[in-house]
C-alpha cells in the first residue's frame, strides 16, 4: 500500500512509536490494582475444595471474630436480594454464591470483607464450612450417559446433563459426498481445556457513592459498556439503573478473552459497596485465576473428511462433545452456542460440509471464552488443518502441493462456503508460496529425508488458516441481544488538535497508536496531536468492547467513517473560506485546496479554527462526529505458517528449530505492531501446542491450577519467531484492514502438531493431541521402538 | 516491625507487620505501583526489583528481609528526566504490549547488563526467563535489551 501521510503526520503504514510506552516503561501505568480510594476495603473469597458438594453450614464466627474481618457474605446474604444467581451471556444461570451446593472446585463459596488485604486472607482462613461429597462427573461423555448424577438440580425439568444439540450445513449433501468418496479420513481430535493467563489477573474497584447515588467500578474487562448493561439488567431491580453506573477499564494487563466474562468476584464487590456505602477492592490470586476464571476450548472432535482419489477435497463431516462445566458461560454471540465453529472448511473448496455440536454439563468451572481468537476459531483451525494433513500424508502427497490444489483460488472471492460463510478476499497460495520461499520448503524436505535415513526425527508443518473476525454484521451477531456495532467519537478542537474516543477496550494492542494513525491517514491531522481514549462509560461512546479481532474491523472502520463525516463538514467550511464550491475542492490529507489552484488551500488546522470562530451562516459551529459501524460482512485474515522440528528420541522433548508465519491482514495500519501482535500471538499458539493443559482427575481436583504446573512458555522455550505479510485488502473494510491480533494464536497450533507428526508419520503415528509435551511423545516412540 | 529501606535512593521507614511481602511494602505503603505481582508462586517474575543491586521476586520476600537494604524499582530508573537505556531500548523496539510484566523485565535486565554488558542473544533468553511475558513473543523484549546494551557499550 502506498504511503499517503508523511512520517511527521504518521497515518497509515508508518511504524510510529507507541503512545501508550512513555507511561508504561516508567511504572507509571494505572491498572486496576493501582487504584486506591480512601476507606477502601478488601474482599477475599472462600473457594469449594470438592468438586460437587452440598453445603451443610457455613460456620463465619471465628472470621468475624479476626479484628479487621467486618463482614463475611453468603450466598444466604445475597439471596435476600435475589442475587446469588447471574445470567450467563449464553442464557443459562450461574451462582455467585451458593446456597445449596458447589459444582466445581474453587468455586466461591463466601466472600469476606475486611479492612486490609491480610485480615481478609485471615478471614478467609477462618470460615468454617461443611460439606457433603456428592458425586462428581468429569467426563462430558460419561456426563451424558444414561444414569449420571443430573448435576443442575436447580433446574426443575432438568432430567439430563446435555445443554444444547447445535447442528449446520447439509447433511444429506455431506452424507451423499461421503459415500461417493473415493478415500476418507477420520480422526479423534482433544483440544484441551486451557486458560489465557494473562500476566494481570482480574478484579475490581467498587465504589457506590450513596450521597450521589452512582456506583463506579474500575474493573479489567474488556467490555466495558456491555458490563455496564449487564450490570443494570442484574441488579436494576435493587436500584442500580444504568445511568447511575460507570464503568471504568483502566490499563489491561493482557486480556484475551479471559476479561470478558462478569465473574462472581466483580458481583460480590459491587454488593459488597453498595451495602457498606465504602470502596471495596477485589484482586483474585493467580490460582484463583487459573482454577475459577473461564476456561477455553475443551472440544472433544470426531472429524472425518472425504476426497477423490486423485486428491480433490469434496466433503467435511464433524461431531463435537463440548465441555461446558458446570453452566454454560461462554462468551459468544447469542445465534451461535458453537461460536464460529463453522468456519471449519477452512482455506479449502469444499462442496459439502456439516458439524454438530452437542454442550454437557459437568463439575468444572464454567466458561468457553476464545484464548485469543474469534469465538472457536481455533478449534475449527485445528480440526481442518490436521485433517488435510492427514488426507495428504494418507494419499502420499506432499501436504504443500495438497494444499494448493485444494485452496479456494483468488478468483473465486467473494466465496460462499459450504457453510453459508462469504470470504471477501483472499489469496491462500500466495501466502503459502511465500512461506516456502523465506523457510526453503525443498531444501528442508531433502533434509529431512537424508535424517531419516539416519534415523533422526525431524518434521515440517504447515498450517494455511482462514480467520473469520470483526463480529459482526448486526444481523446476524448480538450478545444479549445487543447488536455488535462499534463505535468512535471525534472531537476536533479550535487549535487543530484531537480527542477520539471508542467503545472498545485496549489490552495492550496499542489502541491510542493506531487509532490515532487512521484519523490522521483520515484527515491529515500529525497522530502525535490525536488522544485516544477508551474504557470510560460515562465519556465514551457505546461499543461492545475488545476481543475477536474486532477493534480494527470493527471501531477502526467507525474511525474512517466518523472521520469522513468530519472531512464533509470540513470541506464546507473551506468552501466557505476560499469563496469556492464545495464541489471545486480538492482533498489531500490535511488540506483542501481549489481545483487548478493549488495554491488556494486551507489546512485542516485552518478549517479546525474557522469551525469554532468564522463558520458560514446557518452552519452549526464545531467540527465533531460520531459513527455506530455496523459491519457489512466480517473479514476473513489469513495466513501460512510452516514450522520445523526436531525430536529427542531420548526424552520426547520436541523443539521448534524455525517458525515461519506469513500472514495476510489486508491493508497495515502500523507494521511494528503488527508483527508485536503476530509475534505474541505466536507464542500463545506455541503454548497449546506443547505446554499449557488444565484437566482434572476422577474427582475433580484440578491439574495445572497455578503457574507450577501450568506452563508459560518462557524466553528459552519459544522460537525466534520469523515473520512476513502478504496484504489482500478486505473489500468491504473502509480501510481495506481486517484485524490480526489473534491471526497466530489460531494458525500455530496446528502447523507444530504437524510437524511432530509429520516427523513421525512413517513410524505410524497418525495423531497427537495437543499439548504435545514429552512424556506424551517418549511414550509414542516407546511404544514404536525407537526411544533411546 | 519497624523497616528501614533506601527506596530508589531516598530513605524510607514503616511500621509493618512481619509477614508483610515485601512487594505489599513497595506498593501499598511506598504507592510504588510500577512493581506488579502476576502469581503466587515466583513463576512470572512481575514483582523483580533490585535489591542492592540484586534481582529479586519481592514477591516471595518479607518487607523485614530487606531491613537496611537498598531497594530499586521501575521507578527509580529514570534519573534527572533522562531515561534509562532499557526504557529507550524498550521503547524503540517495541519491547512491551499491555506493560504489565514490563517493570519486572527491565529490573532483570539491568542487573543482568551490569553483569553482562555483551550477551549473546542465546544468553538474554535465558536470564529473561525468569520473567513470563503474554504479549510480545519475546522476539522484540530481546532486540530491546540488546538495544540498550550497544547503547551501554556505545556510551562506555
Amino acid at each position: 500500500m502506498a504511503l499517503k501521510t508523511s512520517p511527521e503526520v504518521g497515518g497509515m503504514g508508518h511504524s510510529i512509536k507507541r503512545k501508550e510506552d512513555p507511561r508504561f516503561i516508567r511504572g507509571k501505568g494505572t491498572y486496576v490494582d493501582d487504584v486506591v480510594l480512601p476507606g477502601m476495603l478488601y474482599l477475599d473469597i472462600v473457594r469449594s475444595p470438592f468438586a460437587h458438594a452440598k453445603i451443610k453450614k457455613i460456620d463465619i464466627s471465628k472470621a468475624t471474630a479476626i479484628p479487621g474481618v467486618l463482614a463475611v457474605i453468603t450466598g444466604q446474604d445475597l439471596a435476600k436480594y435475589n442475587l446469588h444467581w447471574m445470567p450467563t451471556l449464553m442464557s443459562d444461570t450461574q451462582m455467585v454464591l451458593p446456597v445449596e451446593k458447589v459444582m466445581y472446585q474453587a468455586q466461591e463459596v463466601a466472600a469476606v470483607l475486611a479492612t486490609t488485604r491480610y485480615a481478609a486472607a485471615d478471614g478467609v482462613a477462618a470460615v468454617e464450612v461443611e460439606y457433603e461429597p456428592l458425586p462428581v462427573v468429569v467426563d462430558p461423555k460419561k456426563a451424558l450417559e444414561p444414569g449420571a448424577p443430573v448435576l443442575r438440580t436447580d433446574k426443575k425439568d432438568k432430567k439430563d446433563n446435555h445443554i444444547w444439540h447445535w447442528e449446520w450445513g447439509n447433511k444429506a449433501d455431506t452424507d451423499r459426498a461421503f459415500t461417493e468418496a473415493d478415500v476418507t479420513v477420520k480422526q479423534d481430535i482433544y483440544i484441551p481445556r486451557i486458560h489465557v493467563a494473562s500476566i494481570e489477573t482480574c478484579g475490581c474497584v467498587a465504589h457506590f457513592d450513596k450521597v450521589n447515588d452512582k456506583l463506579t467500578v474500575w474493573m479489567t474487562t474488556q467490555a466495558p459498556h456491555v458490563i455496564r448493561t449487564v450490570f443494570a439488567l442484574v441488579a436494576g431491580h435493587v436500584g442500580l439503573e444504568e445511568h447511575k453506573i460507570r464503568i471504568i477499564s483502566p490499563d489491561i494487563g493482557g486480556g484475551f478473552g479471559g476479561k470478558v466474562p462478569v465473574y462472581p468476584g466483580y458481583v460480590i464487590a459491587v454488593a459488597a459497596s453498595v451495602l457498606t456505602g465504602k470502596p471495596v477492592k477485589w484482586i483474585e490470586d493467580r490460582m484463583e485465576n487459573l482454577q475459577a476464571d473461564s476456561f477455553a476450548r475443551n472440544y472433544h472432535i470426531t472429524a472425518e473428511l472425504a476426497a477423490t482419489k486423485d486428491g480433490t477435497l469434496t466433503a467435511l463431516r464433524i461431531k463435537t462433545l463440548a465441555d461446558h462445566g458446570y453452566t454454560d458461560a461462554a462468551a459468544n454471540p447469542s445465534k451461535f452456542p458453537a461460536g464460529l465453529f463453522h468456519v471449519c472448511t477452512g482455506s479449502y473448496d469444499l462442496k459439502a460440509a456439516h458439524v454438530e455440536v452437542d454442550g454437557a454439563y459437568t463439575n468444572k468451572p464454567p466458561g468457553g471464552i476464545a484464548y485469543r481468537c474469534s469465538f472457536r476459531v481455533t478449534e475449527a483451525v485445528h480440526t481442518i488443518e490436521r485433517m488435510v494433513d492427514i488426507m495428504a500424508h494418507q494419499l502420499g502427497t506432499d501436504p504443500a502441493e495438497f494444499r494448493m490444489k485444494n485452496f479456494i483460488k483468488p478468483e473465486q472471492f467473494p466465496y460462499k462456503s459450504a457453510l453459508g460463510w462469504e470470504y471477501d478476499s483472499g489469496n491462500y497460495a500466495g501466502a503459502l508460496h511465500k512461506a516456502m520461499d523465506t523457510i526453503g520448503y525443498a531444501e528442508l524436505r531433502r533434509e529431512q529425508a537424508e535424517k531419516r535415513k539416519r534415523g533422526e526425527l525431524m518434521g515440517i508443518g504447515i498450517s494455511s488458516f482462514t480467520e473469520i473476525v470483526g463480529a459482526g454484521p448486526s444481523k446476524h451477531f448480538d450478545i444479549l441481544g445487543l447488536k455488535m456495532f462499534d463505535s468512535c467519537e471525534i472531537r476536533i478542537h479550535p487549535t487543530g488538535k484531537a480527542i477520539a474516543r471508542f467503545g472498545t477496550k485496549s489490552q495492550g494492542q496499542g489502541h491510542e497508536t493506531t487509532y490515532a494513525q487512521i484519523l490522521a491517514e483520515e484527515l491529515g491531522i500529525p497522530a502525535k496531536d490525536i488522544k485516544v481514549e477508551e474504557g470510560d462509560t460515562d465519556t465514551a461512546p457505546y461499543g461492545l468492547g475488545t476481543y475477536a479481532s474486532r477493534s480494527t474491523p470493527v471501531a477502526g472502520a467507525a474511525a474512517a467513517m466518523a472521520s469522513r463525516k468530519i472531512q464533509d463538514k470540513a470541506r464546507k467550511i473551506a468552501a466557505h473560506l476560499l469563496e469556492a464550491a464545495p464541489e471545486d475542492l480538492v482533498w489531500e490529507p490535511g488540506k483542501f485546496s481549489v481545483k487548478g489552484a493549488p495554491n488556494r488551500s486551507k489546512t485542516i488546522q485552518e478549517i479546525a479554527f474557522a469551525a469554532y470562530t468564522n463558520h458560514p451562516q446557518g452552519m452549526e459551529a464545531g467540527l465533531e462526529a460520531v459513527s455506530y459501524y455496523d459491519p457489512p460482512n466480517l473479514t476473513y485474515p489469513f495466513g501460512s505458517y510452516i514450522c520445523v522440528v526436531d525430536i529427542d528420541k531420548g526424552t520426547g522433548d520436541v523443539k521448534v528449530r524455525r517458525f515461519v508465519a506469513i500472514d495476510d491482514c489486508g491493508n497495515i495500519i502500523n507494521p511494528m505492531i503488527v508483527q508485536g501482535q503476530v509475534h505474541g500471538g505466536l507464542s500463545m499458539g506455541l503454548a497449546p501446542a506443547l505446554f499449557e493443559e488444565i484437566s482434572y482427575d476422577e474427582i475433580g481436583n484440578v491439574q495445572g491450577g497455578s503457574f507450577i504446573d501450568y506452563l508459560l512458555p518462557t524466553a528459552v522455550e519459544t522460537p525466534k519467531w520469523e515473520t512476513g505479510h502478504t496484504v489482500t485488502p478486505s473489500p468491504h473494510h473502509p480501510l481495506g484492514a481486517k484485524g490480526v491480533g489473534e491471526s497466530a494464536t489460531v494458525g500455530a497450533p496446528a502447523a507444530i502438531a504437524n510437524a511432530v507428526v509429520d516427523a513421525l508419520w512413517h513410524l505410524g503415528v497418525r495423531h497427537i493431541d495437543i499439548p504435545i509435551t514429552p512424556p506424551k511423545v517418549w511414550r509414542l516412540l516407546r511404544d514404536k521402538g525407537v526411544t533411546e | 516491625m519497624l523497616v528501614k529501606v533506601a527506596i530508589n535512593g531516598e530513605k524510607h521507614e514503616a511500621e509493618v507487620e512481619p509477614r508483610l511481602l515485601l512487594v505489599h511494602m513497595i506498593r501499598e505503603n511506598l504507592r510504588l505501583t510500577g512493581t506488579h505481582i502476576g502469581c503466587d508462586t515466583s513463576h512470572c517474575g512481575a514483582c523483580t526489583v533490585l535489591l542492592d543491586g540484586r534481582p529479586v521476586k519481592s514477591c516471595t520476600m518479607f518487607a523485614v528481609q530487606a531491613h537496611g537494604r537498598e531497594i530499586t524499582t521501575v521507578e527509580g530508573l529514570e534519573q534527572d528526566g533522562k531515561l534509562h537505556p532499557l526504557q529507550e531500548g524498550f521503547m524503540a523496539e517495541h519491547g512491551l504490549q499491555c506493560g504489565y510484566c514490563t517493570p519486572g523485565m527491565l529490573m532483570t535486565s539491568v542487573a543482568f547488563l551490569k553483569k553482562n554488558p555483551t550477551p549473546t542473544e542465546d544468553e538474554i533468553r535465558r536470564a529473561i526467563s525468569g520473567n513470563l511475558c503474554r504479549c510480545t513473543g519475546y522476539v522484540n523484549i530481546v532486540k530491546s535489551i540488546q538495544h540498550a546494551a550497544a547503547t551501554l557499550q556505545g556510551g562506555a
